[in-house]
């Protein structure tokens, strides 16, 4: 549904004499599938937002190519408007118009006509339960029912392709939710979804594939679970006295299930293929060498890993 | 045919949105108003006129003008709150016509002022000012031109600062030699060579000029078309230009 091959963009941006130019996004390459949930990953300014610019025809790229449901993005961004739809991070709705006014206006704004328009708004609006606040103004509403209305507008011509900036960030838990069984059903009713995030649980709870992006490169791509599976096993923490750590580490050491054993001042560390037969020959180990413990805590790698192993640093970090 | 339709989505929610709060057409018309109130009556001495008619002959086109370039030149705060709401964004990723995104703001501005114009007017006919129907909408459709061009140039403006804090100081720069060479407030006529050389290059200038004329009845003189063909110009180009930049990736 989306292909990319070496999208790049820079900005040049002037401070005093001096002419700075950021490589926003140096090289994507992306295939996203025909209605799955996509999902890019990557902290705040990896480059998530401007590639996702480029997508949507805002944002001329500077090079390499991209075609959306089969249309090619650098030489006809007109029919590529066509087939997407696009949410901003920031909002898009004016606080003086009513949901029903901005839906109804956007929906012509694609060529429907006046009464089909007004149709698919009713329908619209039933369907992301804002029928009730449809006539209010939208200064009126809450962070999520806005929100709502965001992704409503954003969906009312029925693309092929969704793009959503962070379509959850600054939302409480409840709303949350609520947002992801709405993006859960865009993509059930057919539509290709393509989100950004800087959430690891969204990432990894929400999104058939993803993308993690960092310094404007794409590091690693595959399913969440896959994506996982690659860091190679899970992590068992064992907290020990300080005076039982070396004997610890000599027994467990040499044992064959432990890959790696890491040494800290009251714990170790252990990777190990699978976290769950690994405990109890852990606790057995320590038991015949009559090494104490005061705690055993089975780690399994998170997508937080996956981007520590692929940049070095901690998502959680930014 | 999609640009006039959409030039008319644009203009009718816009329009809608100025109906609904119908006090800024009033609070536009208070200053002008002010000015004919306060300050006109000052104008038969000292304009050496021997009717109030005839000083507000010449007077009431110079507010009208006036009026229409100040009207025009703040448009864009409106556009940077848009754009800050992030509406203008969502436009520009539907297939809808550039050039109707500007020009349906701008004819809504150019409805406002319109409008303002003939409460002016109206309240001018108090003052014994007289003029001919047909004068006075050819001296309309000046106004209307001047505010297309200066809404659109303070869109286009708007667009490149994307901030008020920049918007502001901007036009009041460029508004307050334009308003002075302009002869809106008085004639040129009364101006030493030097400052009539440079006023000559001000198309404002023959704007007031041509409105003046209308006002006066005199059809025939070579002002009123000189100063519509200036407009007119002068309109399409700002329209262009600031649908250039509509249609520019805005950041």
């Amino acid at each position: 549904m989306i292909e990319t091959r070496g999208l790049r963009k820079s900005f040049t941006s002037r401070q005093g004499r001096e002419k700075k130019t950021v490589e926003a996004v140096r090289g994507v390459d992306l295939t996203v599938a025909e209605g799955e949930i996509f999902g890019f990953l990557g902290p705040n300014g990896a480059g998530k937002t401007t590639t996702l610019r480029m997508l949507a025809t805002l944002l001329p790229p500077d090079g390499g190519t991209a075609t959306i449901a089969g249309v090619d993005l650098l030489s006809s961004p007109g029919d590529v408007r066509r087939v997407i739809g696009y949410v901003a991070q920031g909002g898009s709705t004016w606080d003086e118009s009513t949901a029903r006014e901005e839906l109804v206006l956007q929906s012509r704004l694609y060529g429907v006509p006046r009464a089909a328009s007004q149709q698919r708004a009713a329908r619209v609006l039933d369907a992301f339960q804002l029928t009730e606040y449809a006539d209010r103004k939208c200064k009126t509403y809450s962070g999520g029912q806005r929100r709502r209305v965001d992704i409503a507008l954003g969906i009312i011509h029925e693309p092929k392709v969704v793009f959503l900036d962070e379509p959850t960030s600054g939302l409480d838990p409840q709303s949350r939710a609520h947002m992801w069984d709405e993006i859960r059903r865009l993509r059930d009713e057919g539509m290709t979804v393509f989100i950004t995030t800087h959430y690891l649980d969204e990432a990894d709870a929400l999104c058939d594939r993803i993308s993690i992006m960092d310094h404007g490169e794409i590091v690693a791509s595959g399913t969440p679970a896959a994506l996982k599976r690659e860091i190679s096993g899970d992590v068992v923490r064992v907290g020990l006295p300080a005076a039982a750590v070396s004997s610890a580490a000599s027994l467990l050491g040499s044992a064959a299930f432990v890959s790696k054993l890491e040494t800290h001042d009251d714990s170790i560390r252990l990777y190990v293929e699978d976290g769950a037969t690994a405990i109890p020959l852990i606790l057995r180990t320590l038991d015949a060498g009559d090494v104490p413990l005061h705690a055993i805590e089975l780690h399994r790698p998170s997508l937080d890993d996956v981007f520590l192993t692929k940049t070095g640093r901690s998502l959680r970090e930014n | 045919m999609t640009f006039v339709r959409d030039t008319w989505l644009i203009f009718a929610r816009q329009m809608q949105l100025l109906l609904r709060n119908p006090v800024w057409v009033l609070v536009g018309v208070f200053q002008p108003v002010m000015y004919l109130l306060l300050f006109a009556p000052l104008l038969k001495p000292a304009l050496q006129v021997q009717t109030d008619a005839e000083a507000y002959r010449i007077f009431v086109p110079g507010l009208l003008v006036l009026l229409a370039i100040f009207g025009g030149l703040f448009q864009g705060f409106g556009l940077i709150a848009e754009l800050r709401a992030g509406v203008i964004e969502r436009s520009r990723v539907t297939p809808v016509s550039r050039i109707a995104l500007l020009l349906g703001r701008s004819l809504r501005d150019m409805v406002s002022l319109i409008a303002q114009a003939v409460i002016i007017t109206l309240l001018a006919l108090v003052f014994d000012l007289r003029v001919f129907i047909g004068d006075l909408l050819l001296a309309f459709l000046m106004l209307a031109l001047i505010s297309l061009m200066t809404s659109a140039v303070s869109y286009g403006v708007a667009l490149l600062v994307k901030s008020e804090d920049a918007l502001a100081p901007l036009m009041n720069t460029v508004a307050q030699p334009v308003l002075l060479l302009s002869g809106i407030l008085l004639p040129l006529t009364f101006a030493p060579g030097w400052l009539q050389g440079i006023a000559d290059w001000n198309p404002f200038s023959w704007a007031v000029n041509g409105t003046r004329a209308l006002f006066v009845g005199d059809l025939g003189d070579p002002a009123v078309w000189q100063g519509l063909l200036i407009m007119a110009v002068l309109a399409v180009a700002a329209i262009v230009w600031a649908a250039r930049l509509f249609a520019r990736s805005v950041r």
